[in-house]
C-alpha cells in the first residue's frame, strides 16, 4: 500500500472502476477477507495494544503498524467525536527533536514554512518538500523552546522523513547532526539541547501519542488523574505546553486531525498505558468513547484535511493541494525552493504567463454528491463524457448525509458550483465543486 | 433466533437459509463486522432472474464496498427494504433482520463449495 495511506481496501474488496468488467470480481471478496489482518509480516503494535484487544477492537494495517480500525462502531465513534469526544491512539506517528542553536534554520531549510520565528509554545502545520518540489510528508512543528523543536511526521513516512533529515543536515549552511539513537535518560523535553549543533533525533520509539478530540476534550484532559490541569489553562489551539504526568514529562499540544477542538499528549511509552486510563476515567461522565483509524479518516475528510498517500505525495506541489500558503519565501534557501519558484513562474494555478503544460496541473477541490452512493479514492471524476481527474477521498459523510469526496480537478473546472460527475463503478453521479472543509465546526 | 448451525455458507462470506424452494441470503456477522457500518444498500429487482456467482447486488460502509452475489440460480422473490432503509440491521442482526435477498431455487441441488458452520468458522479462523 502506499505509504501513509489509510487502508480503504481493509476489507471486502474496495472496487475501484478499473476493476469493473473485471471477470475476477469475485475474487475481491474471497480473497481479501481472510487475509486481511495478515498483510504484514512484521506487524508493529503500540503499547497500547492490550487495551486495544481488551476493547475488542478490529485492527488493520496502517504503514506497518497494526492499529485499531474500529472498536465497535465507526459511525457511533465519528458521532461522538463530533457531539463529546473520541480518544484516539496514534503512537504510530514518528516524532523527531530537532535541537540546538541552529535547529531552527535549519528547520527553515528542510521544511517549507518559517520555522525559526515560531513562537516557543506554538505549533505550525508545515511540508517537507523534495527538491522537484513534491512533497515528502506533512507535519506538525511544535516549538518546545528557544532551540528546541519537536516534528510530528506521518507513521508510513517515517523513514523518507528520517532520509530527508539526515540529508539535510549535512546540506543545510550550518553545522549539523543526525541521530537515530534514542535520547539516553529523558527526564524532561529539554533535557538534551545539542549544543552548537543542529541535532535531529528520530525519538518515534520512545514516545506514545494519545488523541482525545471533540467539543468536551478540554473538560476530560483537565479532569484526568495525573495531568497538571493548570497546562490547559490558557492553552490556545495550535499551542502546545510541556507539562507533566505524575512525574512523567508530558507535551500537551491543543492540535487534531479530526476539524474539533482537541489535545494530543505525548508521553514516555512506558506511561502510555496509564494515561490512557486515566483519561478513558475522566471521559466516562463526558461521553468519550475510543476511536478508530475509520473513524479518524471521514473526520478528517469532512474537515478537509489531507491525507498523505492520498491528496499529498511525492508527485503533488504544495499549490496544488491548496497548501501554498504553508511555505514562506521569506527566508533563505530551503529545500523545494528552486522548483516551487519556476513553478509559480510557470503559472502552475492558470495565472497569467501560463503555459498549456503547467497550466493544465490539477488542484485539489472539494466535491458534494447527492444520495448515499460516495466516490472513492481512485475513481474517475468526469466532465461530461470527458475524464478529468481522480477522487483522492470520498465517504457518504457521517455528520452532513451525503457523499463528499476531494479529487484533483484541471484549474478550469475548478471553480466553485462546477458541476462534474464521478464514476461510481460504473454510474457517474453527479457531484458539485465546494469550498473546503466540508463541515467547520462552531465556534 | 437463526440457528447458525442450520445455514450453509460460501468463501464469498454469505449466508443461505433454504426453505422449499426459496433460499434466504444475507452476509455473515464476520463479514458485517469486517466492511464495519453499513450505510447503503444496492440490492436487485424483484422477479429478475440471477445465476450463481453473479453480483447481485452492493454493500458500502463508511470505508468500503463489498458485493453481493447470487449464490445459486433463480429468480428473486425478496428484497430486505428494511434493511435498504436502515442498512444498519446489517451489523445488527446479519442473520435475521439483516437478511438481504430472497432466491426462488430452480433446483433443489445445492451449489458445490458451500461450508457448514465449523467450515466457516475455519476459513475465518474464528470459533463458534
Amino acid at each position: 500500500m502506499t505509504e501513509g495511506e489509510f487502508p480503504t481496501t481493509l476489507v471486502v474488496g474496495t472496487v475501484p472502476s478499473a476493476t469493473l468488467a473485471s471477470a475476477d470480481r469475485r475474487t475481491l471478496m474471497t480473497d481479501s477477507l481472510p487475509t486481511a489482518s495478515a498483510a504484514t509480516p512484521e506487524p508493529r503494535f503500540t503499547p497500547l495494544r492490550g487495551i486495544h484487544e481488551s476493547l475488542g477492537a478490529t485492527f488493520t494495517d496502517f504503514g506497518g503498524w497494526q492499529m485499531p480500525v474500529r472498536y465497535a462502531s465507526d459511525l457511533a465513534e465519528h458521532r461522538a467525536v463530533r457531539e463529546a469526544a473520541g480518544i484516539f491512539d496514534i503512537s504510530h506517528m514518528a516524532e523527531f527533536l530537532v535541537t540546538g542553536t541552529g535547529a531552527g534554520q535549519l528547520l527553515d531549510y528542510a521544511l517549507g514554512g518559517k520555522l525559526s520565528t515560531l513562537a516557543v509554545g506554538r505549533a505550525k502545520y508545515s511540508l517537507l518538500l523534495a527538491d522537484d518540489g513534491g512533497i515528502i510528508d506533512d507535519v506538525i512543528v511544535y516549538c518546545l523552546g528557544p532551540e528546541w523543536y519537536l516534528v510530528i511526521a506521518n507513521a508510513g513516512n517515517r523513514e523518507a522523513v528520517a532520509a530527508a533529515f539526515a540529508e539535510r543536515v549535512s546540506r543545510a549552511p550550518i553545522a549539523a547532526a543526525f541521530s537515530t539513537a534514542p535520547i539516553e535518560g529523558v527526564h524532561t523535553f529539554g533535557g538534551v539541547v545539542g549544543g552548537d549543533l543542529a541535532r535531529v533525533e528520530d525519538v518515534s520509539d520512545s514516545f506514545s501519542l494519545i488523541a482525545v478530540q471533540g467539543p468536551r476534550a478540554g473538560e476530560i484532559v483537565a479532569g484526568a488523574a495525573g495531568v497538571d490541569a493548570g497546562a490547559l489553562t490558557d492553552l490556545g489551539y495550535y499551542a502546545a505546553a510541556q507539562t507533566t504526568f505524575d512525574d512523567s514529562p508530558m507535551l500537551l499540544a491543543r492540535t487534531g486531525y479530526t476539524g474539533e477542538d482537541g489535545y494530543e499528549l505525548l508521553v514516555p511509552n512506558a506511561r502510555a498505558v496509564e494515561l490512557w486510563a486515566a483519561l478513558t476515567e475522566a471521559g466516562a461522565a463526558f461521553g468519550l468513547v475510543p476511536a478508530g483509524l475509520a473513524a479518524r479518516d471521514t473526520l478528517r475528510l469532512e474537515a478537509g484535511m489531507p491525507l498523505y498517500g492520498h491528496e499529498l505525495s511525492r508527485g503533488v506541489l504544495p499549490a496544488q493541494a491548496g497548501l501554498g500558503r504553508t511555505v514562506s519565501f521569506d527566508k533563505p534557501d530551503f529545500v523545494g525552493r528552486e522548483a516551487l519558484e519556476a513553478a509559480a513562474a510557470g503559472g502552475s494555478d492558470g495565472a497569467a504567463g501560463s503555459t498549456p503544460e503547467t497550466a493544465a496541473r490539477p488542484v485539489l477541490v472539494g466535491l458534494v454528491a447527492e444520495g448515499r452512493r460516495a466516490g472513492r479514492a481512485g475513481y474517475a471524476v468526469f466532465d461530461g463524457e470527458t475524464p478529468v481527474g481522480e477522487v483522492t477521498s470520498g465517504a457518504l459523510s457521517p455528520t452532513l448525509g451525503h457523499p463528499i469526496a476531494m479529487a484533483f480537478v484541471p484549474p478550469s473546472l475548478a471553480g466553485e458550483g462546477t458541476v462534474l460527475s464521478i464514476d461510481v463503478r460504473g454510474t457517474k453521479v453527479p457531484a458539485t465543486v465546494t469550498a473546503l472543509p466540508f463541515y467547520r465546526r462552531k465556534k | 433466533m437463526t440457528d447458525l448451525n442450520a445455514l450453509h455458507y460460501t468463501p464469498e462470506h454469505e449466508w443461505i437459509s433454504i426453505e422449499g424452494d426459496v433460499a434466504t441470503i444475507g452476509i455473515t456477522d464476520y463479514a458485517a463486522e469486517q466492511l464495519g457500518d453499513v450505510v447503503f444498500l444496492e440490492l436487485p429487482e424483484i422477479d429478475s432472474a440471477v445465476t450463481a456467482g453473479q453480483v447481485v447486488g452492493e454493500i458500502e460502509s463508511t470505508k468500503s464496498v463489498g458485493e453481493l452475489f447470487a449464490p445459486m440460480d433463480g429468480d428473486i422473490v425478496g428484497v430486505n427494504e428494511a434493511a435498504v432503509d436502515d442498512p444498519s440491521l446489517v451489523n445488527s442482526e446479519p442473520f435475521a433482520g439483516g437478511w438481504l435477498i430472497k432466491v426462488r431455487v430452480a433446483t433443489s441441488e445445492l451449489p458445490a463449495g458451500l461450508l457448514d458452520r465449523a467450515g466457516y468458522a475455519a476459513l475465518t479462523g474464528g470459533s463458534l
